[in-house]
């Protein structure tokens, strides 16, 4: 359960001010399916880094789950982060260095969750993104879908409530988008609540609940 | 998160980055190496010393005559008088003291030596039967100077190996007449070859009876007196005693010098230490350059792993998870260097060990620690910046780059 009550976040950017999201009233029931649209610079992705916790509101109160989050330390934030929200970004960020099964285990070696536990889980993820095959595989050595698979993996791996993806079918071919696609919504189906970002209208009508966004203001709010 | 998965993603990150590992690595090493190869150097040097004054004899306390003032001119110079000469009997005054295990008079002069029809200008030395121990000299063939009084001027004498092959050749040397200046000496014993020992080669010396030495140069005075005391407790009262008992004997006149072999030894010991301590010095400032280096490069890898931290943030790990990730990673680095430092210098100590096989080098024990403490303190400190750099920045904007 997801609620921003008059969030505010503006940057300054040269000496200009720019309103990047303007009093957001925003509620997001837990296992919700919602797409964020809008042009460029409509403060999409500005709203997701607010909800993910990975930026801070200049005004406006942030609860989730019934706990004010909103002033938690950067630290504390990270735990939370750590717990409740996975993110899938539109380059996938996977760690180059590391194999698809290392990458996957990451979040969980930060939790310090025990290597016998992650080994299990981590198995288990490989096993439903159909990843068996390519668990010892560097991502230089994956296709894009697959890196977006394993990015997926890797942000169910704390079993988080929440899936917040910016763009995850972006840098895709549409066959790739469309498997991504049906795997965020696999977690949807199992209760998960999934917030994505696109440009592409396509993807954003797939969603139950559609939000449109203009200059930083939620301007269209629809369900079907 | 876990120690040992702090450890394993540090590992990777220094076995990903493979050049920049090596970099790291090699500067490193290079300023550990130095360190450990300086210092051996400076340490060997010290031990060569202590043990060239080691085969000097000992427990050995020297007598020379005049004082060695520490103010004011030399009196001496200013009443218009030399110094008052050692004699032999004052030397022989000595053994009263019940510290005094033996003691050689020595005299000292150059000669011509002469053998049939080859010369050889060689030192004399004029001394008694005593020196041989005190000395340590070792005999090659017969025997030393004959006991006895040592005011009877035997006409015997005792030559160095180098100077019996050249005077010589293959010819037996025992029995043989050996002249020097119109004085003739019946050769009883060469020295073994033993070579340098610190600027006298007892090669090339010829040794005759102090009394036969006295006739031969002409004088009465005596250039050193050799004191062995009987253990090393005894050498301060040994010394002591043999300033009393000359004072007697030169009507109450503080007029020689009485030094310890210890104090020449300890002056030196201590010059050295200094020494080498400050040349480690030196060489661990190339410690601290490397330190830099690691910051540099620790510097970079931020940067260019913006992403990573990014993402790293995005996943749920705390400000001072990442400091800490970046901390081992430095750590690793600097730990890697400093055993590569240690094997190298080791190594290099065991090359210049061959080539100067006489030196006895070996890294001092400070050293040994000093050096890789110096690496890694330093790598750690150095890291710091890094690494908070790392957990401070903006998580989105560090996503925001690919």
């Amino acid at each position: 359960m997801i609620r921003l009550q008059g969030i505010e976040r503006v940057f300054r950017v040269g000496g200009e001010t720019v309103h990047a999201l303007r009093a957001i009233d925003l509620q997001i029931g837990a296992g919700e399916y919602l797409s964020i649209m809008g042009p460029s610079g409509s403060g999409k992705s500005t709203l997701l880094n607010i909800i993910g916790l990975l930026d801070r509101p200049n005004a406006g109160r942030y609860l989730l789950d019934g706990r004010d989050v909103t002033d938690l330390s950067d630290d504390e934030q990270a735990r939370v982060r750590r717990e409740k929200i996975g993110f899938v970004f539109q380059f996938f960020h996977l760690v180059p260095r590391l194999s698809a099964a290392q990458n996957i285990e990451l979040p969980m070696m930060l939790a310090g969750i025990a290597p016998e536990a992650r080994r299990e889980r981590i198995a288990r993820l490989l096993a439903d993104y159909g990843l068996e095959s390519r668990a010892a595989h560097r991502p230089d050595q994956l296709s894009g879908g697959q890196c977006q698979r394993v990015a997926i993996a890797r942000a169910m791996a704390m079993q988080p409530g929440v899936i917040l993806a910016d763009e995850p079918t972006g840098n895709l071919d549409r066959h790739s988008g469309k498997e991504v696609m049906a795997l965020l919504e696999g977690v949807h189906r199992a209760g998960g609540t999934v917030a994505v970002v696109t440009h592409d209208p396509e993807i954003g009508a797939r969603a139950a609940r559609r939000l449109r966004m203009i200059d930083g203001a939620i301007e269209g709010d629809e369900r079907s | 998160m876990r120690a040992a998965d702090l450890l394993e993603f540090a590992w990777r990150v220094v076995r990903g980055y493979r050049s920049r590992t090596l970099l790291i690595l090699l500067a490193m090493g290079i300023g550990v190496a130095a360190v450990i190869a300086v210092s051996s150097i400076g340490e060997g040097a010290r031990l060569y010393i202590v043990n060239q004054f080691g085969s000097l004899g000992t427990n050995l306390v020297i007598v020379l005559p005049g004082r060695s003032e520490t103010a004011g001119a030399m009196p001496g110079v200013l009443i218009g008088r030399t110094p008052r000469d050692l004699t032999l009997d004052d030397a022989l005054a000595l053994k009263r003291s019940p510290a005094v295990r033996r003691l050689a008079p020595l005299i000292v002069g150059a000669g011509d030596a002469r053998a049939g029809a080859r010369s050889r200008e060689a030192p004399v030395l004029g001394s008694t039967a005593e020196l041989m121990d005190i000395r340590h000299m070792v005999l090659a063939q017969g025997r030393f100077l004959p006991e006895g009084d040592p005011r009877l001027a035997q006409p015997v004498c005792v030559i160095g190996a180098k100077l019996a092959t050249e005077l010589f050749g293959p010819r037996p040397v025992l029995g043989e007449w050996l002249r020097i200046g119109d004085w003739r000496f019946r050769i009883v014993g060469v020295l073994a070859a033993q070579g340098q020992s610190l600027g006298f080669n007892t090669d090339e010396i010829v040794i005759v009876p102090v009394a036969a030495a006295q006739a031969l140069f002409d004088t009465e005075a005596l250039f050193r007196i050799l004191v062995e005391a009987k253990s090393r407790e005894l050498i301060a009262p040994a010394q002591s005693d043999i300033e009393e008992i000359l004072r007697e004997r030169h009507e109450g006149k503080r007029d020689v010098t009485v030094i310890t072999q210890d104090a020449v030894l300890a002056t030196f010991d201590r010059i050295l230490r200094a020494l080498t301590l400050a040349v480690g010095g030196l060489a661990a400032i190339s410690l601290a350059v490397a330190g830099i280096l690691i910051m540099n490069v620790m510097l970079i890898s931020v940067t260019q792993r913006r992403g990573e931290i990014g993402l790293l943030r995005a996943l749920g790990a705390t400000g001072p998870q990442i400091r800490l990730a970046f901390f081992t990673e430095a750590v690793l680095l600097a730990l890697g260097g400093a055993t590569l430092g240690l094997v190298v210098g080791k190594l290099g100590q065991v090359a210049i060990g061959q080539i100067y096989p006489e030196i006895p080098f070996t890294p001092p024990w400070w050293a040994l620690i000093a050096a890789p403490a110096t690496a890694i303190v330093t790598a750690v400190l150095f890291s710091v910046a890094p690494a908070r750099r790392a957990a401070r920045l903006d998580p989105v904007q560090a996503l925001s780059k690919r």
